[in-house]
């Protein structure tokens, strides 16, 4: 069959319904569908089938310590800012077997972990959140030793990104350079209009999945709106943050008064690095059977909030919250830079918005440049 | 969650997980001093055993099936790499359980990981090695070096601290060094009726010491606080910090830069530690809690 598909680069139009053969064109290619839906009251992701499933006509409305589903009354599909899920929930679990091991005579055997990966297509991926994904790329794959279960699941993943016209409250990617356009990585990213979807085609692999899909190259006047739509948003940011050496500001201000002031509201509760995209630290646990004969070791999401996190013989080295908050602020906007060539915040707001007391790291980085 | 095959995905590259440890018996139990011991292990598979090498001052992963995995240094000879020794003080959960292992027991091993003294760097300078307890441990291999290559450096000085005199690790090979135009300085905080040579904690023996500044490197290794005084009386003779290295720990989970416990402002102690010079971590070395 002579097939007539347009090329990595190349800007196409579909009707909005026409993104359900999308959909099937990657179920029939073996993919497995994430994409936000609605579920106890909030925008998250999960497994879905049809576009029926999108938060179609939904969105949030966002602030510190605050999110609140919203009627927007128009059928947008994508019209909401980022929830409390995130993609690395899906390419790190926050708890994977790495391998079992038995006795065996008088030694062991260790089986590996095995499983084939899931394939999954992220639908909905946000310009934030391929920088999220490049930041854990770094991590993972581009050091020098490789994971290989993120590694598997990172390679096969499919994406679908989706141009950010509806920045929330407590956003800023704006500032962190990280969105809202799309601008990496992606198999297809989409701009939503009124009552049409702009695609930009970004590998052969994203152009196949428009091969049962009635397309048009993309015109001057959708361009035009596309193009402002995400210019609008990136002038509607809800919060900036000033970037300015902050691994100098916050590395001449270990001692600042304002880490004591952080620390009688945290609660350290860990929400905001787990809802973070780009925050990765785990532990590891042995899960013995009660013969103890077998063992799994099982790797976990862990955080620095934990007072465990810092253990060693001896004692707590970070026991108080002044000190977990340092080091959590510390390593996203300065040690990140240092150690992986790039800051660990994308600016997507999650760790503001999910903060039982709303403590908002822009806010604190403002404190801090102004009494330094 | 089960997977739909396909031709038309991205092709997955396949590597070898870095958690997998590599299984090594026990070939030999030495002990030392009290609640220390060295252990020799060797690797099951002939392949891996005869493939391994460390430089002075790496780590591997120890594990225990069921019970958990420690960061240990390597006590041994760099150039014998065969004869793996790690020299253990038992702290808790881990180290007690290893402690209840017997010569033909199974441990699983992964590494080696992270920096090295800089042997290299430091040829043809005078060297001080500072330790204080177990410290004397990762510094061992280094020692070797220096005894196998002693040509190679100027005057050798190693300042070894114990709480007492029964808590001198490697006492026995003092003489040994010593022949090889090593000077030997132990001190303990402690003394009995038996013991002849210094008492005080390390720093001081710095006070005897005339090191030329513009040729010597110091290796430290020992609780954090004797070597922050350690920096401080080499800086204090001019020393460069630059060239005082010290051997930091910090909690450790995978030894491969995904846990994140071991960082230490900008670096992974795993990766770029655990040997570091001062000059590397002085700002952050007196902030609390860091
Ligand atoms: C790079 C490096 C080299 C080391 N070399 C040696 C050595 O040569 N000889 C020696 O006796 N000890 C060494 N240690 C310290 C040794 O790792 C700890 O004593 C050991 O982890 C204690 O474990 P545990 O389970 O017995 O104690 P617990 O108190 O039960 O500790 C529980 C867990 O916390 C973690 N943990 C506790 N203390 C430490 C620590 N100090 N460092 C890192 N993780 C810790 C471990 O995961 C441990 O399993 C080294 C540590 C590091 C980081
Ligand atoms: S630190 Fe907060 S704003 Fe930045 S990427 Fe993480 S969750 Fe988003
Ligand atoms: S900053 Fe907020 S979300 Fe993060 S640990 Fe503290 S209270 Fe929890």
């Amino acid at each position: 069959m002579a097939e007539n598909l347009p090329s990595p680069g190349e800007q196409v139009v579909i009707a909005k319904p026409a993104l359900q053969s999308v959909f099937k064109a990657l179920d029939s290619a073996g993919y497995t569908l994430i994409a936000p839906v609605l579920r106890n009251e909030a925008i998250i992701y999960d497994e879905v089938s049809s576009v029926d499933e999108l938060p179609i006509g939904w969105t949030a409305e966002t602030g510190p310590g605050h999110y609140r589903l919203e009627q927007r009354g128009d059928e947008s599909f994508f019209g909401f800012p980022a929830g409390p899920s995130t993609w690395k929930g899906y390419l790190y679990p926050s708890r994977l077997k790495l391998f079992s091991v038995s006795k065996n005579g008088g030694g062991y055997q260790t089986v590996p972990n095995q499983d084939v990966s899931p394939s999954y297509a992220f639908i909905g991926v946000r310009a934030c959140e391929l920088a999220a994904i490049a930041i854990q790329d770094r991590v993972f794959i581009e050091g020098p030793f490789q994971d290989p279960h993120y590694e598997a699941r990172r390679e096969k993943a499919f994406i679908l990104a989706v141009n950010c016209t509806e920045p929330g409250e407590t956003c800023f990617c704006a500032s962190m350079g990280a969105g809202p356009r799309c601008t990496q990585a992606f198999d297809l990213a989409l701009t939503e209009l009124r009552d049409a979807f702009v695609i930009e085609i970004g590998s052969p692999l994203g152009a196949r999945m428009l091969l049962d899909v009635e397309w048009s190259f993309a015109g001057a006047l959708e361009l035009g709106r596309a193009d402002q739509k995400i210019t609008d948003a990136e002038n509607q940011m809800g919060r900036t943050l000033d970037t300015s050496d902050l691994p100098g500001l916050l590395y001449d201000n270990l001692e600042h008064p304002r880490w004591d002031d952080v620390a009688e509201r945290c609660l350290s509760c860990t929400n905001c690095t787990l809802v973070c995209p780009t925050c990765f630290c785990s532990d590891m646990k042995d899960i013995s059977d009660l013969t103890g004969a077998n063992t799994e070791r099982v790797r976990v999401w862990d955080s620095c909030f934990n007072p465990d996190f810092s253990y060693v013989h001896g004692g707590h080295l970070r026991p108080n919250i002044r000190a977990r908050y340092r080091q959590w602020l510390t390593h996203k906007l300065a040690s990140w830079i240092d150690q992986f060539g790039t800051s660990g915040c994308v600016g997507c707001g999650r760790c503001i918005t999910w903060c039982p007391v709303g403590i908002d790291l822009t806010e604190e980085i403002a404190a801090i440049r102004d009494e330094a | 969650m089960a997977t739909k095959q396909s031709t038309l995905q991205h092709i997955p590259t396949i590597s070898l997980d870095p958690m997998l440890p590599h299984w090594a018996a026990i070939a030999k139990i030495q002990d030392e001093t009290p609640g220390v011991a060295t252990y020799a292990l060797e690797f099951q598979d002939l392949a891996f055993r005869t493939a391994y090498s460390f430089l002075p001052g790496q780590f591997n992963m120890l594990y225990l099936p069921g019970i958990g995995e420690v960061a240990i240094s390597i006590s041994s000879d760099p150039e014998t790499p065969h004869e793996l020794l790690h020299t253990i003080r038992v702290a808790g959960n881990v180290t007690q359980a290893i402690e209840r292992l017997k010569v033909g027991d199974q441990i699983g091993v992964r590494g080696p990981y992270g920096s090295a003294w800089p042997v290299e760097v430091a040829r043809g300078e005078d060297l001080i090695f500072v330790a204080g307890g177990i410290g004397l441990a990762p510094l061992r291999p280094a020692i070797y070096h220096v005894i196998r290559h002693r040509a190679e450096y100027g005057k050798i000085t190693i300042l070894a601290g114990a709480r007492s005199p029964e808590d001198m690790l490697y006492h026995d090979e003092f003489d040994a060094w010593r022949e090889h135009d090593i000077e030997v300085i132990p001190t303990v905080d402690r003394a009995d009726e038996s013991w002849q040579g210094r008492v005080g904690v390390v720093p001081m023996l710095f006070y005897s010491l005339r090191p030329d500044p513009r040729n010597t490197t110091v290796f430290t290794c020992g609780p954090e606080i004797m070597m922050r005084f350690v920096a401080y009386e080499a800086m204090a003779r001019r020393i460069p910090t630059e060239r005082v290295f010290v051997s930091l720990e910090r909690n450790m989970k995978c030894a491969v830069g995904f846990c994140g416990h071991c960082q230490y402002g900008p670096t992974f102690l795993c990766k770029e530690g655990p040997v570091l010079s001062f000059a590397q971590i002085e700002p952050f070395y007196n902030v609390e809690e860091f």
